[in-house]
């Protein structure tokens, strides 16, 4: 049986609901979780490019151009965040982030 | 089996493989190197899937750079791993229940008909060229968000190093333009101080008073 777009698919859902699963399992691990949402978004790029191949479009891989884009700025701006918290509070165990006693 | 589908079913393999380790690995870094190993074999997915500019594209931004940011912060930041991984496995049940069911539907619905006959890819033709082809698109019809994503790029470079900057307090340094615009008065003062005094003053002031 050859490979089929249903394929792709179903991998990236695969990839999809692993870092779902890693969410839950490290919530208190914020560079984890950071990861997590990486391999998020590229099982949602795995999806858009298969479609643009199966489909004949490319617009499929602008969007993931985009992605990618957003993708790299949130990492950059996530991590420096965690670099000012790590320098206030010489932790980042999400236990400890409890200033605002929500 | 023909070659391609040996290949798609090798990296699909090794790509499930290394995102289990990602969101199970004790250490970060090991999860940050299991990281980059799933954006690589992403990316030989995808020029299975004939999207060569973005497979690079992936290779050089993201285990090129946004990983080795991952590895520079795991490895700056002092992290106490037992207290991170005090639970772990508590709530394993639940995300497993979460991620299979959601597993099984998205294969459910994906596995259908139309996903296997319906879409098919057309032969390109021969000089036909990705990297060409995206850039025309990229470039005419999705100017405006490609000029956006520019801007967020820019705001997202003056965003990190805004929130990271820090002046030293310690540090004797010497401000130029304060030096500039230093006055005369700023420096001397001049006190007026009569350098001869009356006799009589003084000895009216060596005087106890009545």
């Amino acid at each position: 049986m050859s490979v089929t777009l249903s394929h792709y698919l179903i991998l990236g859902s695969l990839l999809f609901a692993i870092s779902i699963i890693g969410i839950f399992l490290n919530r208190k691990n914020v560079i984890i979780l950071l990861m997590a949402i990486e391999l998020m978004l590229l099982a949602v790029n795995l999806n858009f490019i298969a479609f643009s191949h199966y489909l004949n479009d490319i617009a499929g891989q602008v969007f993931v151009f985009f992605i990618l884009t957003v993708a790299a700025a949130e990492s950059a701006i996530g991590l420096a965040i965690l670099v000012v918290l790590f320098r206030n509070l010489r932790t980042i165990h999400v236990d400890d982030l409890d200033a605002l006693k929500g | 089996m023909i070659f391609q589908d040996f290949v798609f079913y090798t990296l699909a393999a090794i790509l499930l493989i290394a995102g289990l380790r990602v969101i199970t690995a004790r250490n970060p870094v090991h999860a940050a190197l299991f990281l980059v190993l799933a954006f690589f074999t992403a990316a030989g997915i995808w020029l299975l899937l004939e999207a060569e500019f973005l497979a690079i594209a992936l290779v050089l931004v993201y285990v090129g750079a946004v990983m080795v940011l991952f590895l520079f912060v795991v490895m700056m930041l002092d992290i106490n791993l037992d207290r991170l991984r005090e639970g772990f496995w508590s709530y394993l049940p639940v995300a497993a229940v979460v991620g299979v069911l959601m597993a099984v539907e998205m294969a459910l619905v994906l596995s259908g008909r139309y996903f296997i006959e319906a879409a098919a890819p057309v032969a390109k033709p021969a000089g036909y060229s990705n990297t060409a082809e995206l850039g025309r698109v990229l470039y005419t019809d999705y100017l405006l968000p490609f000029e956006l994503a520019a801007v967020l790029l820019l705001v997202a470079i003056v965003a990190a190093i805004a929130l990271t900057l820090r002046e030293r307090k310690d540090s004797k340094f010497i401000d130029p333009a304060a030096q500039v615009q230093v006055k005369r008065n700023d420096r001397v003062r001049m006190v007026s101080m009569p350098s001869y005094t009356e006799p009589e003053a003084e000895q009216a002031q060596q005087e106890p008073k009545p």
